[in-house]
């Protein structure tokens, strides 16, 4: 008769098998690990505590009372990344596909509980066939309390989510209301319904990749936000995500030593700008230059390239960054873009991480496509989480800033604490040409009177002059000395305090 | 003295002799096109002056615009560098109608010898050995066939204006003369305004080494030594140094004294150099014929200066100011050795195909000169700047001297580690691959070098074991470093962790594991010593690993960084070991097959497109031609295929890598 120790040793071992060695070889052979390698790599060495390892599914329908695996096809806990506490869960393909069960879903909510108690992030690593289709309505519920604790999780502590493997039918969901999305090319997936009943509906025939696979998403649908080549690129990059996250939305942005100078010179910038209006550059560029030791970790960047976003610190401390990309459609907001930024914002508002935004915008999208699809709601969201953000905002316009699109873009009026202009800077309703075109719309025929007038227009407006006399610019900066005044702009805004009036919630033009 | 001169030229030449004028008390003016209106040229001189847009023929070109730019400020002379103007008589005539001293030779000089024809009867004339060739005028493609035939081949095709390996065309075969001498007739046009063209025999397995004249207004001329400049890539100088390997005290007399007389045939004064193409084979001290004369200053001047201690530009506007030499050829002595590498904006990964864009990082290595080891860089472009498609894509000089060849060479490939540029390619790493080959140690040379010991093209410098011993033991210890300062951000749970010692760094694919001690690695079982200097984040970092200096350029990416020392950039990956393990379950990625699409291997004009929809074209046919950097690149089919589309037109600006033609 063993001793219990001797138990607790010998369940312990099977429970980390998992679904078995010949199951964990089949996933290796896919080229992913286990649920618990996954977790050994995302977390400090030795740092993970289990919970619920010895948990069991409660289901004796179809065969499943003789079928028992510890852990129900789930690894949960929490860890350290870089010392700093963080909940996870790794849902494990090896025992019943990782298909959810009641009892899986519990220990998911656990763990999301109590994240949400003391204030650390969420990290889920999903690699789920889907339900448990044996228990039917219960595992179905499962999905919802998993899908309320997001909720409520939202805007608390940050949730990020890396899908490793399929992730289909209602399992979408969870994910999709984390906060980011990170996935595996070519082994992963998400799609609310799969190839085969999208052949049988639509007789469209496509691949489970190209319907939902990393490029599907962080490409064309945006739903995901950044794909890598394999498992353990995702989850050393997720360590690194995870280093720029708040805890939570109370303690503010994590803080680490850098020996980059706060005040560091960027000559090169003062050349960023070329000569001709219409010539492209890569914002890139200045957004490296600007962050601690050019560190840059860029959110979505496959998706609406005309807008970048990401996170970098400035001495140590995380900002968020929003910047048009000139190099992309000329840097215009439509749809995606302000989608994409929108978001972001919000996270960052959220998570009280100031908001460095870089302007070079020649307005909004033109189209029936963009106006049919509803540019003035998707614009809206951009507006609204720029306006309603308290947190510090700092704004520097690069070149253009035309029309609605320049209102949109942390402008003065949208609460900006620090709205700098490069003297490159364009502040105008539109471009010259087009402004001109209507005010003198009886010269139009005269090609010469209206090159006079461009000129003229361009020479009142292709300046930062006329809206720093406003006092919309509240400074004319070189454009080397971008750092030096980021970092002090922080440094002073660091104990910014502004509310918005009570509300239970607001109506973001959803 | 001049009080002031102008300098009619843009980049490292124009800092040059702006540099040498400052020393001198001289005021200098620059000029400029649109393109360098922020250019380090313009922004060392005391003024400057617009020429125009940015093409040569609308700016550096326009000889009116410079002589009332004189006018303008006042300059009582003009150095013209290399390239541009400075080697048409007509400029020459023009400055002297308008009073204005031209830094160079006598108009008639840069007549003379300016001309490659007329050049070549005056060497003969003078009784200087020459090469075998058609010196009069050919006026058709089957004309070009006949003389060619008559000479025997191989033969050179030459613009007769060109220079710096522009409008040259070697050719095998009546075939190769067909297909080229038309191209040749084209770019000579395009680069120098005259389409003429001469054919001579080519010499194989030569070497390319020139003499350096210099001259006074009062009949004194003397020569100042070789140099050496064999690395050549399709005629284009890479590497050049001074003196030169193979030349003997009794062969450099020899030259000299017939490069002088040849000068002082034509009452030549100021710098000058006569190119001489020189057998390796014939060990006689004779095999040496003229090829040219360059009535103007060397791009590779620096390196006569470093073994003369001359300055050449300062000599040259003592001439011209009229001056006489203030030494004999008795004074002049040649002491240690100099090397000069061009760096260049090109990819030689990729063909060496020209690199344009802007310079987002820029930072050459720091400059010093002790008694026994000079870093001298002679640059134009600066951080920020853009190395744009209208002018050379040279974008500096690296020289170094040293008492010895070996010395000097090893100091390259210090400097060249040094060297930090980003935002185009450029062919340091290739720099450094020549400056590590034995047989260029060897000093066993010839033009054909880089054809024949790259004829793959260029993949890296070879690894060195050391090196990459070196390259582990630092990844690994900055790998360290990172995760230690990762570890100290604020909001720890319990005390804060440690870091590892042991890593394992992934270099181009092999794993190598190595563990940290205080002073010291260990990788896979071999100990070294080790130190480092290293802040996150840095770009470069300086190690010394067993007594030898290291030094690290890194990118780096999320994922992985790029390692490059020793002329070779790595793909370097580190983990600890447990994260390594697991690596190894991953699946390998396999690149995309390109080779259904032709594209554009650098940004350019689409000049030509030689096949159409659903034409079949075989290997190695030529498909179209893309205009960049004033040089046509003849695109080829790399294997047969169909031709199902055509993404590009005629005319269209290329972007890298843009899509021409797709196939089947």
């Amino acid at each position: 008769m063993p001793t219990t120790l001797e138990m607790l040793d010998q369940r312990r071992a099977e429970a980390r098998l998992g679904g078995g060695a010949k199951r964990i070889e089949a996933q290796h052979a896919k080229g992913r690990l286990t649920a618990r390698e996954r977790l050994d790599i995302l977390l400090d060495e030795c740092s993970f505590e289990e919970l619920d390892m010895f948990v069991e599914h409660n289901c004796a329908e179809f065969g499943m009372a003789e079928q028992h695996f510890a852990g129900d096809g789930v690894v949960t806990g929490s860890g350290t990344i870089n010392g700093r506490l963080v909940f996870v869960f790794s849902q494990d393909f090896t025992v019943f596909g990782g298909s959810l069960s009641e009892r899986h879903a519990q220990k998911i909510c656990k763990i999301m509980d109590m994240a949400l108690k003391v204030g650390a992030p969420v990290i889920g690593l999903n690699d789920s066939g889907g339900a448990r289709i044996q228990e039917g309505v219960a595992s179905l519920g499962g999905y919802a309390e998993v899908f309320q604790r997001n909720v409520l999780a939202s805007g608390v502590v940050p949730q990020l989510s890396l899908v490793m493997g399929p992730c289909a039918g209602g399992a979408v969901y969870s994910p999709a209301m984390t906060d980011f999305i990170f996935m595996v090319r070519d082994s992963s997936y998400m799609f609310v319904t799969g190839p085969d009943v999208v052949k049988t509906v639509t007789n469209e025939v496509v691949t489970q990749e190209e319907l939902g696979g990393a490029s599907a998403h962080t490409a064309k649908s945006g739903v995901a936000d950044n794909a890598f080549d394999n498992d353990v690129e995702a989850l050393l990059a997720a360590r690194d995500f995870i280093d720029f996250l708040p805890s939570d939305n109370r303690t503010g942005v994590p803080e680490r030593p850098t020996d980059d100078p706060w005040d560091r010179a960027e000559p090169s910038l003062d050349t960023l700008i070329p000569d001709s209006a219409n010539k492209p550059y890569d914002m890139h560029e200045l957004i490296a230059k600007t962050v601690d030791e050019g560190d840059f970790f860029e959110v979505q960047p496959a998706f609406a390239g005309n807008i970048i976003t990401g996170f970098g610190r400035i001495e140590g401390r995380t900002v968020g960054i929003v910047a048009n990309q000139p190099m992309v459609l000329a840097g215009v907001l439509d749809i995606s873009s302000s989608r994409k930024a929108a978001r972001f914002v919000r996270f960052c508002d959220a998570f009280e991480i100031p908001i460095v935004t870089f302007v070079d915008v020649p307005g909004f999208l033109p189209g029936t496509s963009q106006e049919h699809n509803g540019i003035i709601k998707h614009g809206a969201k951009l507006l609204f989480a720029y306006a309603e953000a308290t947190v510090p905002k700092i704004t520097v316009i690069t070149r253009k800033a035309y029309g609605g699109a320049y209102d949109v873009m942390a402008s003065k009026h949208l609460r900006g604490d620090l709205n700098y202009a490069w003297p490159t800077a364009e502040i105008a309703v539109m471009g010259a040409k087009g402004a001109v075109e209507i005010i003198f719309r009886q010269e139009a025929k005269d090609p010469e009177k209206l090159a006079a007038r461009t000129a003229e227009y361009e020479a009142r407006f292709a300046n930062p002059f006329v809206a720093a006399s406003m006092g919309f610019i509240d400074e004319i900066i070189m454009p080397h000395s971008t750092r030096r005044r980021i970092a002090l702009g922080l440094r002073k805004l660091r104990h910014k305090a502004l509310e918005n009036p009570w509300k239970k919630h607001d109506n973001i033009p959803l | 003295m001049f009080d002031k001169i102008l300098i009619a030229n843009r980049g490292e030449i124009a800092c040059r002799v702006i540099r040498t004028a400052k020393k001198m008390g001289i005021k200098t003016v620059a000029v400029y096109s649109d393109a360098d209106a922020l250019a380090p040229h313009v922004r060392m001189a005391d003024e400057a002056v617009r020429l125009g847009p940015p093409p040569a023929s609308e700016s550096y070109l326009l000889a009116d615009a410079i002589v009332a730019a004189c006018k303008a400020t006042g300059a009582q002379a003009v150095h013209p560098g290399y390239g541009f103007l400075s080697e048409r008589e007509s400029f020459a005539k023009l400055l002297a109608e308008n009073d204005i001293a031209f830094i160079g030779p006598p108009a008639n000089a840069i007549a003379a010898m300016g001309d490659k024809i007329e050049s070549k009867k005056l060497a003969k004339a003078a009784g200087v050995n020459v090469v075998p060739g058609f010196l009069g005028e050919i006026d058709s493609t089957d004309h070009a066939v006949e003389i060619a035939g008559g000479i025997g081949y191989p033969v050179m095709m030459k613009a007769s204006a060109g220079g710096g390996g522009k409008g040259m065309r070697l050719a095998w075969s009546e075939q190769d003369v067909r297909d080229g001498f038309e191209a040749t007739k084209r770019e000579g046009l395009a680069s120098f305004g005259d389409d003429r063209v001469f054919i001579e025999k080519f010499i194989e397995s030569p070497r390319h080494i020139e003499i350096q004249l210099l001259g006074d207004q009062h009949g004194n001329i003397v020569y100042l030594g070789e140099r050496e400049c064999s690395i050549q890539r399709r005629h284009q100088k890479v590497v050049e140094e001074a003196p030169s390997p193979f030349v003997t005290p009794e062969m450099r007399r020899a030259m000299g004294e017939q490069a002088v007389a040849l000068a002082a045939a034509v009452g030549y004064y100021s710098a000058g150099t006569v190119e001489l193409i020189v057998s390796g084979a014939d060990k006689t001290g004779q095999g040496f014929y003229f090829l040219e004369m360059n009535t103007r200053l060397q791009v590779e001047h620096p390196v006569t200066e470093e073994i003369t201690g001359l300055d050449l530009v300062e000599q040259m506007i003592r001439v011209a100011y009229g001056e006489k030499l203030a030494f004999t050829q008795d004074d002049v002595t040649l002491n240690g050795w100099a090397m000069e590498s061009r760096v260049y904006a090109e990819d030689p990964y990729r063909n060496f195909l020209p690199s344009t864009g802007r310079l987002t990082r820029y930072a050459p290595p720091p400059e010093s000169r002790t008694s026994d080891a000079v870093v001298r860089v002679d640059t134009g472009v600066f951080e920020g700047g853009e190395v744009s498609m209208f002018y050379d894509p040279m974008i500096a000089k690296l020289v170094s001297w040293a008492p010895t060849r070996e010395a000097a060479i090893d100091l390259q490939i210090e400097a060249i580690d040094r060297y930090q540029i980003a935002g185009v390619g450029t062919n340091l790493d290739f720099l450094s691959a020549l400056a590590q080959h034995p047989r260029f140690r060897s000093g066993e040379i010839t033009t054909g070098f880089i054809a024949e010991e790259y004829p793959e093209g260029f993949h890296g410098a070879p690894e060195q074991p050391a090196t990459l011993q070196a390259v582990a033991a630092v990844v690994a210890a900055i790998a360290k470093l990172d995760a230690t300062r990762a570890l100290r951000v604020d909001g720890q749970l319990g005390t804060p962790l440690e870091a590892s010692d042991r890593w394992v760094v992934r270099i181009d694919g092999t794993e190598h594991d190595v563990t940290l001690e205080a002073d010291a690695a260990t990788i896979d079982g071999a100990s070294v010593s080790l130190s480092l200097g290293y802040r996150p984040g840095a770009a470069i970092v300086e190690a010394e690993v067993e007594g030898e200096t290291y030094v690290l350029r890194i990118a780096r990416k999320r994922g992985f960084m790029t390692v490059t020392t020793g002329g070779r950039a790595r793909k370097v990956q580190v983990a600890p070991p447990r994260v390594a393990a697991l690596r190894h379950h991953m699946i390998e990625k396999v690149a995309p097959d390109m080779s259904r699409f032709l594209v554009s291997p650098m940004p350019g004009l689409l000049t030509r497109l030689m096949v159409q929809l659903g034409d079949k074209v075989e290997a190695g046919q030529p498909l179209a031609t893309v205009e960049a950097m004033k040089m046509e690149n003849m695109l080829r089919a790399e294997k047969s295929a169909t031709v199902s589309k055509v993404a590009a037109g005629v005319g269209e600006s290329l972007a890298i890598d843009q899509v021409i033609l797709e196939f089947e």
